[in-house]
């Protein structure tokens, strides 16, 4: 039991912050900017916070850390349960990490009610980190559910022309899915005390408990849809072009960067490990999906004239490897996914905030709007290029070793998966390229661009961080990569034990220098291997 | 204990004397009054509903019998309880719509008090006659407040047209009365139960004949579908804060009654209204939700989400179980607070000339009245099941115990429908906050400071139950062991 509450903390700082600014007096904006400071320092320190958590995270042991029990309605089994392992720990610091990006990056375009913007922004982190750090799944649910409320109104009061429809269709969309999953936990708690003679809401709890398998396939299907909506898995994929081109900046910042890896991230940790034969029975077609997804999103983005359009759709197609590397089931593809999910975050969210930027200062989205802004803004374009490198996989940069691993492991489990899969390699190239050339080659095409500005202080702040991140995770992937490992390794042992689909781990060679001397002698590498 | 020297025939219905007594000292009240003098008759109306509260808190646990037809018991109390809450919350929202609507105060009052009365009663009676009674006592309240407003049309079209088909049903009612009377000899419930369970009557097709009768009775006064087309008429005309005030006070006394009469005398027959139950609540979630989101008049829309609601009360009554039961009282608390807010607020934003009771209304009341527009965005969120407020929890009760029952269609119809009526909750929203200028750019009149209070602690108590609901839960779950 950690002393310092320290996941609690991580979930009421932002939390509270956002309540305390709700009520300073701002009738006339005459407090915008000591509220935008307020807002952009409680997120640094969560931030920093976060990091501090990293600190403490033991990354030998798959166990959950600094877990935080209490009881909570006791007579239904639900607890306020909190922990961290190497799953949820990288997400909560993306989260931490983008937070304060996406605030400085709407420093300048979010001019009305400034207050509740930051509110929402503060409260959105809130769930969101409460989200990946839930360890009882009506706590979870909550969290996920609470979600959706500031992110409508990111989307609904600061969106773009079509914001409102976007707004709708993005909560009903997503409920649609998650009340469906609510009947599934409602079923399994009741599940839990037919079998053991009292109502759990615990993860811990259900893993113990053998769910029958023809349940299994009705709560998969239950948990799956509700999660494949959110990553969004190709066909519920329709919400995210809207919600995305609509959002603020921030709001897509945050959508690309955190909120479609709870889809992800809930397939990882709840759908799969829970039931393990029905999530065997469906892999292949949810990796059909994730493949249909990752050519889909890559012909669909390749086409597109809006430059917010392209990215997302370019979203659909790398979290399509996500999906992918969770279906293979084995560590490389899961290190994958889970390494993808980070870069995703990263470099999405990087180019969210440089179209952003580009927005603010033309306020038009179109690609055929620009060209050769590399004669005008050659920093802005600078930064642009490093980070599209990043999104497409290059070598040395942040996306490239979550794709070969997703890759890797997807070739050991089924060769078709992973020959179609890796033509969204390419694909991403081409439309990522071809989007940079139009935007930024050539001869300024267009006057208005002729006086364009480059990069302020202010940018340059927010363009640092993610192009600093997307180097080091690209150069440095054990530093990510080990403190995964027991927590991957635990659940890909889970699955090999349940599924008929027997994955024999030979232990395979360390693929990236380093990984494994790095890493300590703990119990459970040797143990699964 | 002294209060039970007092008179022990009288100690089970006391707060209803107590309300009844506030009731008639606000009549009292309007007859000594001077005709421009202003008198705060709503608070006679308030010390006698805190009268009722300290002797609902006085009588818990003591199971107290009153001459013969009442036991105040546990689940009555807690329902008598709910009944205060809502009329407290009703009498602090009201200064400002009575002054706005030219509502007789004194009148106005008196009616509300013995509506709560005669619900009250309902709560804790054991016997179908004074069960009958109670519900006309309340009933003629309603029909009367629901046509205070004499110069409005759509006023009295409500209140004809809810006075016709509620004399109906009540017919209905007392037309199963009479026959489960004619089949037992006794009106009494513990005499039903009695002979009901003691298999003498079964097979005989009298028996369902008074079931079914009984159950028409009741769907009509929960507005169950197809029972339900007077709701949005009389809901539309009555004055916005009786609308409130029947939309949550009507349903908890007869969901209490409802779940006295089928869990207690006729729980033998299970097998019977259950289906009927079951198609009921499915028609009544889907037709609530469906229809209102065609609804362009706010007070109409939430009148088919109160239908809705009845609807999730009904998921309850046939799931049966220990759950079930609490969960209808957790249920009927947290919706009465929500849903008498949101009217509270509709009430009190309008102003006479601009009733304010359409959708365009609402259009960009964020920039004009902050406090108002987040207030109601509270209450419709936790309408529509939202965590962290407590209209998730309720909803979350629900449908654990109908899961719980095995009735997994009812469960997935529910939380569908409950997306579906999102829709149409932040519709409203959208208008207050993402739709520019329109009718909202004149200012509405500052809300009376008492009806601000009791929304911010409504509130303040809708988060406080969705985060932290285990007091609440643990004392509906106690609650309901008296139920027989």
């Amino acid at each position: 039991m950690a002393v310092v509450p320290i996941l609690s903390l991580l979930i009421a700082l932002p939390l509270v912050g956002a309540v305390l600014l709700l009520c300073v007096r701002n009738r006339d904006h005459e407090r915008d900017g000591f509220i935008q400071w307020t807002a952009l320092g409680l997120s640094l320190v969560e931030f920093v916070a976060t990091l501090w958590m990293w600190a403490r995270f033991d990354p030998a042991s798959a166990e959950f850390q600094m877990v935080e029990k209490v009881d909570w309605i006791p007579s239904f089994g639900i607890q306020y349960a909190l922990g961290v392992d190497g799953i949820s720990l990288f997400l909560v610091v993306l989260t931490g990490f983008l937070t304060p990006l996406a605030l400085l990056g709407s420093w300048q375009s979010i001019h009305k009610r400034v207050k509740e913007f930051c509110f929402f922004m503060l409260a959105l982190e809130s769930a969101m980190i409460g989200v990946f750090l839930s360890l009882d799944m009506f706590l979870f649910y909550l969290f996920w559910d609470a979600m959706l409320i500031p992110m409508y109104f990111l989307i609904g009061v600061w969106g773009y022309e079509r914001r409102i429809y976007a707004a709708v269709k993005f909560i009903l969309y997503t409920m649609a899915g998650s009340v469906l999953m609510l009947v599934a936990i409602l079923s399994l708690a009741h599940l839990h005390s037919t079998l053991t003679g009292s109502y759990s809401f615990s993860y811990e709890a259900w893993l113990a408990i053998a769910v029958p398998r023809h349940l299994q396939v009705w709560f998969f299907l239950a948990f799956a849809v509700a999660f494949a909506i959110k990553v969004p898995l190709f066909p519920f994929h329709t919400w995210l072009p809207d919600a995305h081109v609509e959002a603020p900046t921030a709001g897509s910042v945050i959508l690309a960067g955190v909120l479609l890896k709870m889809g992800t991230y809930g397939l990882l940790r709840f759908a799969f490990p829970l039931f393990p034969d029905a999530a065997a029975y469906f892999s292949p077609l949810l990796a059909t999906l994730a493949v249909i997804g990752i050519v889909y999103g890559a012909l669909v983005a390749m086409v597109q004239p809006d430059m917010k359009k392209l990215v997302a759709y370019s979203s659909v197609s790398h979290l399509g490897f996500v999906v992918l590397g969770i279906t293979a089931m084995n560590i490389q593809g899961l290190q994958g996914a889970l390494f993808q999910m980070l870069s995703h975050g990263v470099s999405t969210g990087g180019l969210f905030l440089i179209v952003g930027m580009l927005v603010d200062r033309r306020h038009t989205r179109l690609i055929s709007e620009f060209g050769g802004l590399k004669h005008v803004a050659p920093k802005l374009v600078a930064a642009f290029f490093i980070i599209t490198l990043a999104s497409i996989g290059l070598p040395g940069l942040a996306g490239f070793v979550g794709e070969f691993l997703i890759l890797f492991g997807a070739f050991r489990w089924n060769v078709t998966f992973a020959v179609v899969a890796a033509s969204g390699v390419i694909l991403s190239a081409v439309y990522m390229l071809w989007m940079f050339q139009r935007v930024n080659y050539g001869a300024v095409t267009n006057p208005k661009n002729e006086k364009m500005a480059d990069l302020s202080t202010r940018e340059k702040w927010v363009l640092w961080p993610v192009i600093a991140m997307a180097v080091f995770m690209g150069v440095a992937p054990w530093v990510f990569l080990n403190p995964m490992k027991p927590a991957v390794n635990r659940i890909v042992a889970r699955m090999a034990e349940a599924g008929p689909k027997k994955v024999v781990e030979k232990g395979p060679g360390p693929i990236f220098a380093g990984e494994d001397m790095r890493m300590g002698p703990g119990p459970n590498s040797a143990g699964t291997r | 204990m002294s209060f039970s020297m007092i008179g022990s025939a009288l100690n089970g219905i006391m707060p209803v004397i107590l309300v009844t007594l506030a009731g008639i000292s606000c009549m009292l009240a309007e007859a000594l009054r001077q005709r421009d003098e202003r008198m705060p008759i709503g608070g006679l109306g308030l010390i006698g509903l805190a009268g009722a509260g300290a002797t609902i808190v006085l009588l818990w646990g003591h199971n107290r019998e009153s001459l013969g037809v009442v036991v105040a018991d546990n689940f009555g109390l807690f329902v008598q309880f709910v009944l205060v809450v809502i009329g407290v919350l009703t009498i602090l929202c009201s200064p400002g719509a009575i002054e706005r609507d030219r509502l007789p105060a004194g009148e106005y009052y008196a009616l509300l008090l013995f509506a709560i009365a005669g619900m009250m009663l309902m709560a804790v009676t054991r016997d179908l006659l004074i069960i009958f009674l109670t519900l006309e006592v309340f009933s003629i309240a309603i029909y009367v407040m629901t046509g205070l407003r004499r110069e409005v049309f759509a006023s009295t079209e409500g209140a004809f047209k809810y006075f016709l088909l509620g004399g109906f049903s009540s017919a209905f009612f007392l037309y199963g009365i009479a026959f489960t009377y004619g089949l037992v000899g006794s009106t009494h419930l513990d005499r039903v139960s009695a002979v009901v369970s003691s298999q003498a009557l079964a097979g005989n097709p009298l028996l369902l004949v008074a079931l079914g009768l009984l159950l028409v009775g009741f769907a009509f006064k929960v507005s169950a579908v197809p029972f339900h087309m007077w709701t949005p008429d009389a809901y539309e005309g009555a004055p916005t804060i009786v609308t409130g005030f029947m939309s949550t006070g009507v349903k908890a006394a007869a969901f209490a009654a409802f779940a006295r009469v089928l869990f207690s005398a006729l729980e033998p027959l299970r097998g019977d209204w259950a289906p009927v139950l079951w198609v009921l609540a499915i028609c009544t979630m889907i037709l609530g939700t469906v229809v209102g989101v065609a609804q362009t008049n706010l007070k109409r829309m939430l009148a088919y989400s109160s239908i809705g609601h009845g609807g999730y009360l009904l998921v309850a009554l046939v799931a049966g179980n220990d759950n079930a039961k609490a969960s209808i009282l957790f249920y009927l608390l947290i919706y009465a607070v929500t849903n008498i807010g949101a009217f509270a607020i509709i009430a009190l934003l309008g102003s006479r000339e601009k009733p304010r009771e359409y959708l365009d209304d609402y259009k960009g009341l964020w920039h004009t009245s902050p406090v108002m527009a987040g207030l109601l965005t509270i209450f419709l969120l936790s309408l529509g099941g939202f965590p962290p407020t407590a209209g998730f929890v309720a909803k979350w009760y629900v449908f654990t115990s109908a899961v719980e029952a095995g009735q997994y269609a009812l469960a997935i119809i529910g939380v569908l429908t409950s997306v579906v009526s999102v829709f149409f909750y932040l519709r409203v929203v959208v208008m207050m906050y993402m739709s520019e200028g329109g009718a909202a750019a004149e200012v509405p009149a500052a809300p009376p400071r008492t009806a601000l209070v009791a929304l911010a602690v409504s509130v303040a108590v809708l988060f406080y139950l969705g985060v932290l609901p285990t007091r609440l839960i643990d004392l509906a779950a106690s609650s309901i062991r008296s139920i027989l």
